[in-house]
């Protein structure tokens, strides 16, 4: 090693952990949205009840679901959780990384040995953790307008598809920080892409009760397979098999994942 | 011994600016070594290629034989960067800053370090406050010490003492000073030329993304011996007129070779009827060779020699 003799580097005390890099950059990830919990925890959890008892006042009496076999307001609780999940985990990824880039700052991550995949797990790690923080607070909060929810009907399925859902909202967080330079160019990715795809996937209500054509287009829309499928997880009814949901969203989990390793280790929009 | 840099035929454009024309560059390890140039010559860009924040249409670029591309880690780790640009996570206090930064280059209770570093810089004080809460120039010793927190064996600083107040300024390097002693190689950037000649061996001048002269900072010095001349007058006499180095208005500065021509340019300006308002004289500093490199252009084949012999 060029190292020895040349430096007082390394002389006395601090030792090397071979992951060090990648849970540092997570801890800084965790630390960034903790220190403002209010704002990145309480306020979307608050959100999420305002809807609830909008929605659920509005259209109880209304709206049948699943034959009937679920109350609305139950039926909704499921579709809210997955949306805070998903919503709260794109919104760490890209908040974190655009602000970085506009302050600047990516330079302390961009300088240190970190691999794209120690990027990559740090951020998305970091943004899941976010998202299900979220949603395990709107959850906790709705159960006391539905306490029977605590009983789910298959709770290993509706966990993969929450661990899935943030996993890809994250990723696509990660991507759309990258891409945007700006933060209008952010606010375009997360209005005209994630939360079109997000109401539309039957956060509110059941795909059988759209007209076909909208029927089909659901299908189409990656975001339908989470929800369709957490909420399988709540009542073991759904409008696909969640075998199929969760092959796809499986899929398009690794692909996005595979999308974000490639244009980190690229450098695109980072490196210039 | 590997180089502690190592830089071949190294060039970048930027749209239709070529930023970086082809640069060849070898830092010994254990060298205090500077890059001048005025605004827009492509010293950041070369740092940024030798940090991997900016990649090079072609050449190589190594650090302590560690390929910047290929071999990125190692190349990082070995390298300490102060940006240019005053950067700073508002989230953190001072020594949350720094933490973190050891835990991304792998260094996990690094207080000890940490807590020399801040000695150091003068920031013991402000180690709890939150980085939003420091003036600038505290903000950028924050800088330097992130650099540092790893024990890099080569530091580049990029202005690193823009914006630090005199007294800081004289620690810092002092600072930096004893780190190279210690056997870090620097590599410093700076317009504070007399700062240049006071501290680095040997001295990279660059303009328009070449490097126009290379060679220790003592030879430059003796490359033009002689005399500059700092005349205040309403105009130069025509003969004269080519000696001119630069002009701030009506103060002249004029290069001699010896004591003897000034009679010369004393009778010519009698005998053109110019009035002195006001004449010095000073031996030759870098401030002066820097000013004639950057207006003379001849002097660009002696960049591929280094260590070229001093011209006098
Ligand atoms: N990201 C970029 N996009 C476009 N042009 C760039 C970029 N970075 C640098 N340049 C251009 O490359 C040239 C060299 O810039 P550089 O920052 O390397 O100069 P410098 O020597 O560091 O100047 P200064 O003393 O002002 O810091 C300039 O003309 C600059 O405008
Ligand atoms: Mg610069």
């Amino acid at each position: 090693m060029e190292r020895t003799g040349m430096t007082s580097a390394g002389s006395a005390g601090p030792h090397e952990a071979a992951y060090s890099g990648f849970a540092t950059l997570l801890y800084k990830e965790l630390l960034r949205f903790w220190k403002v919990s209010f704002q990145t925890i309480a306020a979307p959890v608050l959100t999420a009840l305002l809807y609830l008892l909008i929605f659920s006042h509005v259209l109880e009496s209304r709206v049948t679901v699943f034959n009937g076999q679920v109350r609305y307001t139950a039926f909704l609780v499921p579709g809210l959780v997955m949306m805070a999940v998903l919503q709260n985990s794109f919104a760490n990824a890209s908040s974190s990384l655009i602000q970085s880039k506009i302050t600047g700052n990516l330079i302390f991550v961009l300088l240190p040995p970190l691999s794209p995949l120690d990027m990559y797990g740090a951020y998305v790690l970091g943004a899941m953790v976010r998202g299900l923080v979220v949603g395990l607070g709107v959850f906790a909060v709705t159960l006391g307008f539905v306490p029977a929810l605590i009983d789910l009907a298959h709770p290993l399925w509706a966990a993969a598809f929450a661990l899935l859902g943030s996993a890809i909202l994250a990723t696509l967080g990660l991507i759309a920080g990258i891409w945007s330079d700006k933060f209008d160019e952010l606010a375009a990715f997360q209005n005209f892409l994630i939360m079109p795809l997000t109401f539309l996937s039957g956060v509110f209500y059941s795909i059988h009760t759209l007209p076909p054509f909208w029927q089909v287009l659901s299908h189409f829309n990656p975001f339908f397979y989470m929800i369709d499928g957490f909420r399988y997880g709540f009542f073991g009814l759904s409008d696909v098999p969640p075998g199929r949901s969760l092959a796809l969203v499986a899929a398009a989990a690794l692909v996005l994942a595979l999308v974000a390793l490639t244009m980190l280790a690229r450098g695109w929009k980072l490196r210039h | 011994m590997a180089d502690a840099v190592e830089i071949v035929g190294i060039a970048r454009r930027f749209g239709s600016v070529q930023a970086l024309a082809g640069i060849d560059l070898t830092v010994e390890q254990g060298e205090f070594f500077g890059l001048l140039g005025p605004n827009g010559a492509g010293k950041t860009t070369l740092i940024s290629i030798l940090a991997g924040l900016t990649r090079a249409d072609r050449g190589i670029a190594r650090i302590l034989g560690h390929d910047v591309v290929s071999d990125y880690r190692q190349a990082r780790r070995a390298l300490g960067v102060v940006p240019q640009e005053l950067v700073f996570d508002p989230f953190f206090s001072v020594r949350e800053t720094l933490r973190i930064q050891s835990g991304y280059f792998g260094l996990r209770h690094n207080d000890a370090w940490i807590d020399e570093l801040l000695h150091h810089l003068d920031l013991t004080s402000k180690a709890d406050a939150n980085m939003r809460a420091l003036s600038g120039g505290m903000k950028r010793r924050v800088l330097v010490g992130q650099a540092l927190v790893h024990k890099p064996p080569v530091i580049v600083l990029d202005e690193p003492t823009a914006g630090v107040d005199v007294e800081l300024r004289q620690s810092l390097w002092g600072f930096i000073r004893k780190l190279n002693r210690d056997g870090h190689t620097i590599i410093l950037t700076t317009h504070y030329l007399e700062e240049a000649e006071a501290l680095c061996g040997r001295i990279a001048m660059m303009k328009a993304g070449r490097i126009v002269a290379l060679d220790t900072t003592r030879n430059l010095l003796s490359r033009f011996v002689g005399l500059t001349v700092r005349l205040s007058a309403a105009r130069l006499p025509d003969a004269w007129k080519g000696r001119l180095a630069r002009s701030e208005g009506a103060v002249h500065y004029l290069g001699l070779e010896t004591y003897g021509e000034l009679e010369g340019l004393l009778s010519a300006l009698r005998t053109e009827n110019i009035a002195i308002d006001e004449l010095t004289l000073a031996g030759t500093d870098l401030e002066q060779v820097f000013l004639r490199i950057m207006a003379g252009s001849a002097t660009t084949d002696e960049a591929q020699a280094p260590a070229a012999v001093p011209e006098a």
